[in-house]
């Protein structure tokens, strides 16, 4: 893919692209918001967010995370296979990106270390914003962290075996 | 009606609106699923520090920091509006193990032992607030998403890559928790 005129030196692959062909004003991310909003409700009310269900899981003491994750997959599952199979579009009309991902070490090295981390923290990425939501302050050290973690990893990413 | 949205969710009910997460967010926008980019696009936005990997254009992927927000104030209504009256519930055999680790306190999402503001400038909380958070920055990005890029999305999609992202996730945590937190405990 090339970009002229673009500040991008390499293909940008990132894990939740925006593929929307048809641009949308700033206010229009309100909608993304909102489904965050519900998001984190339903993050805490399921108690996803807790350490102690991270580490229940850990310990294989309890099936609730993997209920939840699960079912999760499976919903995506038959959401993807309906959306390709009756070529379903966008709101706005366009045909639906899917992308493939291609195979590299950091996908273990990054996902052991990923695993290390999420253990400690009893959070990945989404439950973090909705512990702070939550009122557990020094989780914004965590979230603090876990930025200068993908920024180093970002220094160093040509030096890292892939 | 909001004595039941006040009790916790059944895992099925939780499993279904995150998968529907998925349909959702592709139809309203043509957006994939995945949360630990918007750490990215936050080092993009605000140290890009002339590093490649944070150049490119975030602010066509603003849309992922909005969505964030919206999870951080999902987590304050939650808290401040729907939440349980009662004591969390959790497994007997976890409780007995924590205990044994030096937990002692049971009652709400997150351990006060170790997740209190009097924990920051100590050790428990370079590791469970440094370390810990270093280790989900740097892990995610180096893995290129997290458990909702590569386990929700991408085993939604039937990515190989994402199946053994998910397989090392697991194996890292069950690591840090049966082997390396006993040790790590043993410091406190």
């Amino acid at each position: 893919m090339q970009k002229s005129g673009a500040l991008i030196n390499e293909e940008f692959v990132c894990d939740a692209p925006n593929d929307q062909k048809k641009k949308e004003p700033l206010a229009g991310n309100f909608k993304y918001m909102l489904i965050g909003i519900i998001f984190g409700i339903v993050f805490t009310k399921a108690e996803i967010i807790s350490w102690f269900r991270i580490q229940e899981m850990f310990r294989l003491q309890s099936f609730f995370m993997y209920g939840v994750i699960g079912t999760a997959v499976v919903v995506g599952m038959i959401s993807v296979f309906l959306i390709k199979k009756f070529n379903i579009k966008t709101i706005s009309g366009e045909k639906i990106v899917f992308h493939d991902k291609v195979f590299n070490k950091g996908q273990i090295y990054g996902g052991l270390i990923f695993g290390l981390g999420w253990a400690m923290t009893g959070a990945c990425p989404g439950p973090l914003f909705a512990q702070i939501g939550n009122g557990f302050i020094v989780v914004t050290i965590t979230l603090a962290s876990a930025i200068a973690g993908t920024w180093t990893f970002g220094y160093f990413k040509d030096k890292l075996p892939s | 009606m909001l004595e039941l949205i006040r009790q916790p969710w059944h895992w099925a009910v939780a499993g279904v609106l995150i998968g529907l997460t998925v349909p959702t967010l592709l139809i309203i926008g043509n957006k994939s699923f995945g949360i630990s980019s918007s750490l990215r696009h936050i080092c993009a936005a605000c140290f890009p520090a002339d590093i490649p990997f944070f150049k490119y254009e975030w602010k066509k992927e603003i849309w992922n920091l909005f969505f964030v927000a919206g999870v951080l104030i999902g987590g304050f209504i939650a808290n401040q509006f729907l939440s349980n009256p009662n004591t969390i519930v959790i497994s007997e055999s976890t409780i007995t193990d924590l205990k044994a680790l030096g937990i002692t306190d049971f009652t709400n999402l997150m351990p006060a032992d170790l997740f209190s503001v009097d924990n920051i400038f100590t050790l428990k909380g370079l590791f469970f607030f440094v370390i810990g958070g270093f280790m989900v920055g740097f892990g995610t990005r180096y893995a290129g998403g997290c458990t909702s890029g590569h386990a929700i999305m991408g085993l939604s999609t039937l990515q190989l890559p994402s199946l053994i992202a998910t397989i090392s996730f697991m194996v890292g945590g069950f690591l840090m928790t049966q082997l390396l937190l006993p040790l790590i405990f043993k410091l406190f």
